[in-house]
């Protein structure tokens, strides 16, 4: 197999205090890979360090073995990596296609053209994407009056805009029904299927992680203590460990 | 070396004053996160005030109790203006308070000349220190000397206040989540009330303690707003050590100002706020804002379409009203429809930039009043033909706003607001002080159109050709991707940069833009009246052409133009009365309260209740 994203040494500290130290992996093509971990552990510090929003205080991301470390995100962006927040970040004052249509045109390189109506372009494309997600029926919406888990769906269509041969997703369920995971997950696993985009995806729902992810790292207190299969990480007693003092939380968890 | 100390304790006693109005706009601004541009009229409030009282009581007594009690009357006026003119509006959109602060400080100003009359009052000596002292053999007045011990031991009772107090644990509390404060059982209301009554005493002390030094006259408030935005801006808002240590900067500089660089006095303040704001973009002591993650307030903004077949036919009508006006019109309805168009594409531009853009621009009669002296400046030095140097007014207009971008677009909110503010003064300060080149004051005049322009009705439709092509040219880039770009930028700054959008760069060049379509308005300005003077790049003119933008809605891509449409025509028949502030002051007040969103915003709200689909909004 052959990485898409190699991660060497990466730190970040606040006044001292390490948040991320010393994490190293990679994520192979084609794969849909978990970073795992209690709050605080620093997973989203990571996801903002690998897509620029952070600098890191030490440390290197290759990106296809080119350094994109410290890179601002939307260069990111360009190379290829697509990216969905915790807490989502859309256009309340446009419509969903729009959201899209807005993504798509930067995407083509037309956010500087004065010329042509912003909504008439691209607009079929959009489509497209929406119909990925299943949100074609409510594309002429306003955006600000979606319910929160479209709104989650919305931004997974943006984010496949520019065809992204690495997405990473922040908390791709929280705060979505149970169902509505699954779903949502299941969808995701497709698009890693059919399209060929490899997905490193943080997440609370161990049902989700257990049920979809290739592989699963678990970050502790800013440190990577495991690195495998499920199956691995199910029995490694480190990370037993770390969520409940010692019980056996996975095997409870994949019965639920 | 003595005269030197002296000057610097000059300046020191001058800061009391500042300090304490700068104090109390930031307590403001802290908690309630209005920017109270009427923060100068309860200044003066408090000058007039404390004359009468002095005049009244006798004595040390008399004096000093006529201090205290000025402080007081101020805050309960204060109270007053909060509970009925700030409370109703606090769920409107953001900044929208400001134009109602704006209608306060018109309606104070008639209010004190009713009251006070057009003279200046001198201030009443403070009794046993009337004399100076000497210092290395310098005269110092004792009055200063007593200013200058009284400052620490205010700053210190603010901090105790601010630090040590249950009140100050939530007024620190409700500076950094007001949502979080309200939830947790705290009276919102009340708390918003006692700060804005504790600020406004504060203000009302400052104009009584400097009444010794300064006197009372009715330009006070315009006077000092600039300086206490500039202390609280350098400072850092929300900082009081920081508005001690800029009050002092700034007014030890301006008294050595006064000595060694006269022609720099009215610039010197926003160079030192726009040199600080550029090293450190947060102030001396102030904090990143963190921006409210608590979604937006009031109603959300709808997705913009193109006016449909019903909108398209109204504007249609008024174009063909507008172009047939001159055969039917008198002349004058002819000079105020050139006003009111110049006024709607400046306006447009401001919308364009603060509505689409999210950045609110204080600053943005530079630009305008760029456009009109650049062309002004070429005719009048150079005798240049007026086709060529009205082609100059946008353009150079644009590029004053690619130079002043480059400095503020890397600010947001109010930090950005108030750079804009300093180099629009910047810009004013130039024309008014630069005589060899502007003649200052006495503005240039016979600055004619060509002579195939030069009849009412040729102007005017040259006014109406540009003025509305303008309008129309900034609609179809709101329409077009760089629009949409803008937007986004504005919406999800986060998601835009994610999704590969350069926004400063949007922003940037929108800025400019906006700078350009001012100066294309200015340039239609000077042409139609020949002259132009410094007041066209006056703090005024910009606030002007915000509260035309705010009054006709924010988040409505008419709004602008509606605005101002409605502000030329009630400005032409209230100025025709005596106490015509007042009125205007009571009527954009009412304007502001009745209609939080606009004229245009409510109009449609009201539209879309009639029609029974606010749910969705219509295709």
């Amino acid at each position: 197999m052959t990485e898409i994203l190699r991660v060497e040494h990466l730190k970040k500290s606040y006044d001292g205090f390490l948040a991320v130290n010393d994490v190293s992996f990679s994520v192979d093509k084609g794969e849909l890979k978990a970073l795992i971990g209690p709050n605080g552990a620093g997973k989203s510090t990571c996801f903002n360090m690998l897509m620029g929003q952070l600098k890191p205080t030490a440390g290197n991301v290759f990106l296809d073995g080119k350094k994109i470390t410290g890179m601002r995100p939307r260069e990111i962006w360009r190379r290829g990596v697509g990216r969905t927040f915790q807490i989502t970040g859309t256009y309340p004052s446009m419509s969903v296609i729009e959201n899209v249509q807005m993504a798509l045109i930067s995407h083509h390189h037309n956010i500087f053209s004065i010329a042509p109506r912003a909504w008439k372009l691209y607009r079929d494309e959009a489509f497209e994407f929406l119909r990925i997600v299943d949100m074609e029926d409510q594309a002429d919406r306003p955006c600000s009056i979606l319910a929160y888990g479209d709104l989650k769906r919305l931004e997974l269509a943006i984010a496949l805009c520019h065809r992204p041969r690495l997405l990473l997703m922040d908390e791709p369920t929280a705060g979505m029904a149970p169902s509505a995971r699954i779903a949502l997950m299941q969808l995701v696993a497709d698009i890693v299927q059919d399209q060929g985009v490899s997905v490193l995806f943080t997440e609370h729902d161990m049902d989700v992680v257990f049920a979809h992810a290739h592989h699963i790292m678990v970050l502790n207190r800013g440190e990577l203590i495991t690195d495998g299969s499920a199956e691995e990480v199910r029995n490694d007693p480190q990370v037993q460990e770390v969520y409940l003092g010692g019980g056996t939380l996975f095997a409870e968890a994949r019965d639920a | 070396m003595a005269f030197f100390f002296a000057q610097f304790l000059t300046g020191l006693a001058n800061a009391a004053a500042l300090f304490l109005v700068a104090s109390g706009l930031s307590l403001i601004f802290g908690v309630t996160r209005i920017v109270n541009f009427a923060h100068g009229s309860l200044y003066m409030l408090g000058a007039f005030i404390g004359v009468t009282l002095m005049n009244l009581l006798p004595g040390h007594f008399g004096f000093w109790g006529a201090i205290l009690l000025t402080g007081l009357a101020v805050g309960a006026i204060g109270a007053f203006i909060e509970m009925v003119v700030l409370r109703p509006i606090y769920r409107a959109p953001e900044l929208f308070q400001l134009v109602a602060t704006f209608g306060v400080i018109l309606v104070i100003q008639d209010l004190a000349l009713m009251i006070w009359g057009a003279e200046d009052r001198l201030g009443p000596r403070a009794p046993g220190l009337r004399g100076v002292w000497r210092i290395f053999g310098e005269p110092v007045p004792k009055y200063d000397i007593i200013l200058i011990a009284i400052t620490p031991f205010i700053l210190f009772a603010l901090w105790y206040l601010i630090n040590r107090t249950r009140l100050g644990v939530l007024v620190r509390a409700a500076t950094q989540d007001r949502e979080m404060v309200g939830a947790l059982g705290v009276n919102q209301a009340w708390l918003f009330t006692g700060v804005f009554a504790l600020g406004s005493a504060l203000a009302g002390w400052g104009g009584a303690l400097q009444l010794p030094k300064g006197g009372a006259d009715l330009l006070m408030d315009f006077n000092i707003i600039g300086a206490v935005f500039v202390v609280v801006v350098i400072g850092g808002m929300g900082s009081l050590p920081g508005a001690f240590i800029a009050s002092v900067l700034i007014s030890v500089l301006s008294v050595f100002g006064v000595t060694y660089l006269p022609q720099s006095t009215l610039v010197l303040m926003f160079v030192v706020m726009a040199i600080v704001l550029i090293v450190r973009p947060y102030g001396l002591l102030g904090r990143e804002e963190v921006a409210g993650e608590h979604g937006q307030v009031g109603a959300p903004e709808q997705p913009i379409r193109p006016y449909g077949p019903t909108g398209r036919a109204l504007v249609a009508a008024l174009l063909a009203v507008l172009a047939a006006l001159p055969f039917v019109a008198e002349q004058f309805v002819l000079t105020l429809t050139i006003d009111m168009i110049v006024f709607a594409l400046f306006a447009a531009s401001l919308h364009f930039i603060l509505g689409t853009g999210g950045l609110v621009s204080f600053g943005h009669a530079a630009f305008f009043g760029g456009g009109a002296y650049a062309a002004a400046l070429l005719v009048f030095h150079t005798d240049t033909p007026m086709e060529l140097a009205f082609l100059f007014a946008p353009l150079a207009a644009g590029l004053l706003a690619l130079g002043i971008g480059w400095f503020c677009i890397r600010l947001t909110g109010v930090y950005f607001a108030m750079l804009t503010l300093a180099f629009s003064q910047l810009v004013w300060s130039l024309a008014f002080q630069w005589r060899g080149v502007t003649r200052g004051d006495d503005g240039l005049v016979n600055i004619w159109p060509a002579d195939w322009l030069n009849s009412p009705e040729a102007y005017y439709y040259f006014t109406l050709a540009l003025g509305v092509g303008g309008i129309l040219f900034l609609r179809h880039v709101i329409h077009a991707p760089f629009g949409y770009a803008l937007r986004a930028g504005r919406d999800s700054p986060r998601q835009a940069e994610a999704t590969g959008i350069d926004v400063k760069r949007v922003q940037y060049v929108a800025f400019a833009l906006a700078g350009a379509m001012a100066g294309l308005a200015g340039g239609i300005f000077v042409f139609s009246k020949g002259s132009v003077f410094p007041t066209e790049l006056e703090i005024a003119a910009s606030f002007d052409a915000l509260i035309v933008v705010f009054l006709g809605g924010v988040k409505t891509l008419a709004g602008g133009v509606v605005g101002a449409g409605f502000m030329t025509v009630v400005e032409d028949w209230l100025t025709r009365l005596e106490y015509w502030r007042l009125l205007l002051g009571l009527l954009i007040i009412a304007v502001v309260i009745i209609a939080p969103e606009g004229i245009v915003g409510s109009l449609r709200s009201l539209w879309m209740r009639i029609r029974g689909t606010n749910d969705e909004v219509a295709k």
